[in-house]
């Protein structure tokens, strides 16, 4: 075991996994993790906690991550590029990790332009493949990037995005493949709308053998209303929404479009239980995980797999450091 | 001016190892001006390839051609009629104009011999000092001519950190001055002191994008 997580325990026995997320609040409110963690708990396997999504300042993923620990669920840290450079990455890989977090999520996140400090210094210091390289070379030859050892190294399950539906289209499973040369474990896909183009980027990855080395749960997104389904069909970039989905939408009364998109959603999730390759489901029910009880329940994905644990080695005593000298 | 350095041979050779018939283009304008990438240098890179691919027994032409500068298309002219001679391009202008020989023969391999350093000066022939940073956002009116963004190894705005040494240098490089240090200095001199003393709140970075610039005059023309 990489990590001695959950998440790697029932992807390695071979269920059919499910992740969710949480995104922290714009504040200090813990009452809004909890009660946002609650629908949550024995619905998912791990839930990844967001960072500064959308470059929005929020509550620290890893800070919330230790919250929904307290509750029982177990989070898949993310972490974002943009806001830090290589030495305060690898200072909260070791915090996290000391703190038994046992997934974590690279990417590079969205550019600051889009959030609420738009002229902040965006850091981009490496970007998520070299991060992914990163953690593996903290983990798996315990050393820092800069190459001096590191004391009692890091254990976590190491997880990246992958988008199939960006141009240009071709290149996509490549970078995957990137992805998994660096060193990922897991990729948790964005949500797929368009089936064919998954599928056409899965038999790539399962062709290249991509599959065999890394678990691939595909993205799921429930539409909670027509007008989500419009706006991320025009305006999120690399989102592709087929207009026969929007149609579907606009074929039920009003008050019926939200469990019409949990219907489909539900439907997606069957195929991808039988398709080649995907390993699992990524549940993002934005702002909606009071939901995802009924939306697992009614993708027949209850009750969750309980896989054993592995006991994890004892970590040796820690020898006291020399106090370094402080600078600005 | 912008500031370019050539490239170590042995990594300008194996770009163009795979080439038969390169053309070297050379720029009159700043990499010129910093011995770098003109007429003269041009000559200088194409014996070195030349020897250097003697020595490995390769088979390569090059052509030499310096044009006044890369960053325009008025003076591509002479070569657009050359170039469908040639199997790849090496061009010993900055990284903007390395990009506008690529844009404009987009069919055609086109390599950097130059890594662009810094914008800055002639502190004396052939000695050259990085004093800008291009962020878009000059300061320098209350830093008296000095720019923190720049000078200061961390970019601080507030005056020096706690690394300035007994001299007065930077405690990254004591061959450098701390720019905080003589922006105290001259604004001292000057009795202008107040303009560092009040707090200066974080800035909105405006280079964080690809920036472009049209000119008041030329809005209606390009903005249609």
């Amino acid at each position: 075991m990489k990590s001695g997580g959950n998440l790697e325990a029932v992807l390695k026995a071979g269920h059919f996994a499910i992740t969710g997320e949480l995104g922290p609040p714009r504040g200090t409110n813990v009452e809004v993790v909890m009660k946002k963690a609650q629908p949550l708990k024995g619905m998912v396997d791990a839930v990844n906690i967001t960072d500064n999504q959308t470059a929005v300042v929020r509550m620290s993923s890893w800070a919330t991550s230790l919250l929904v620990m307290k509750e029982g669920l177990e989070p898949n840290y993310q972490m974002v590029c943009r806001d830090r450079n290589r030495l305060a990455m690898q200072a909260d890989i070791l915090g996290a990790c000391a703190h038994k977090i046992p997934n974590m999520l690279c990417l590079s996140g969205d550019h600051q332009k889009f959030g609420d400090h738009p002229k902040s210094r965006g850091v981009f210091d490496i970007d998520s493949i070299q991060l992914i390289a990163m953690v593996k070379k903290m983990r798996d030859e315990g050393k820092f990037l800069g190459g001096e050892d590191i004391d009692v190294p890091p254990k976590i399950f190491i997880g990246a995005a992958a988008n199939p539906f960006g141009e240009p289209l071709e290149w996509r499973v490549h970078r995957l493949a990137k992805k998994v040369a660096a060193g990922a474990d897991f990729i948790q896909t964005q949500c797929i709308y368009n089936m064919k183009i998954f599928k056409q980027w899965i038999d790539q990855a399962n062709d290249m053998g991509l599959t065999e080395k890394v678990y691939v749960l595909a993205g799921v997104t429930p539409f909670k209303s027509l007008g989500m389904a419009r706006y991320m069909q025009k305006n999120v970039p690399g989102m592709d929404v087929p207009n026969h989905m929007i149609k579907r939408l606009k074929g039920v009364l009003k008050k019926q479009v939200a469990s019409e998109g949990i219907k489909i959603a539900c439907e997606q999730i069957e195929e991808f239980k039988e398709m080649q390759g995907v390993a699992g489901i990524h549940l993002m029910a934005i702002e909606w995980e009071h939901k995802v009880p009924q939306i697992v329940e009614q993708a027949k994905m209850l009750p969750r797999p309980q896989v054993p644990q592995e006991p994890q080695e004892p970590q040796e005593p820690q020898e006291p450091q020399e106090p370094q000298e402080a600078g600005e | 001016m912008i500031v370019g350095e050539r490239k170590p041979l042995e990594e300008i050779a194996k770009m163009m190892q795979a080439y038969r018939k390169v053309l070297n283009i050379g720029c009159g304008g700043c990499t010129s001006m910093c011995l770098a990438g003109g007429q003269k240098e041009v000559s200088q890179l194409n014996r070195d390839l030349e020897n250097h691919f003697q020595d490995q027994g390769g088979d390569i032409r090059i052509h030499e051609l310096t044009i006044e500068r890369q960053c325009n298309a008025e003076f591509f002219a002479d070569l657009d009629e050359i170039i469908a001679n040639y199997d790849a391009v090496l061009s010993m202008a900055c990284g903007a104009g390395v990009q506008f020989v690529a844009d404009r023969y987009p069919h055609k391999p086109v390599f950097p011999s130059l890594n662009t350093t810094f914008v800055g000066i002639d502190r004396d022939v052939g000695w050259y000092e990085e004093n800008c940073r291009t962020c878009g956002d000059c300061v320098l009116g209350d830093t008296a001519g000095i720019c923190p963004v720049t000078r200061c190894a961390k970019s601080l705005f507030n005056g020096p950190c706690g690394g300035t040494r007994a001299d007065g240098t930077c405690e990254v490089d004591p061959d450098t001055p701390c720019a905080w240090y003589e922006i105290h200095k001259r604004l001292k001199g000057q009795d202008r002191l107040d303009l560092i003393m009040k707090v200066r709140p974080a800035r909105e970075w405006v280079n964080q994008t690809r920036r472009s610039v049209i000119q008041e005059p030329y809005k209606e023309r390009y903005t249609k």
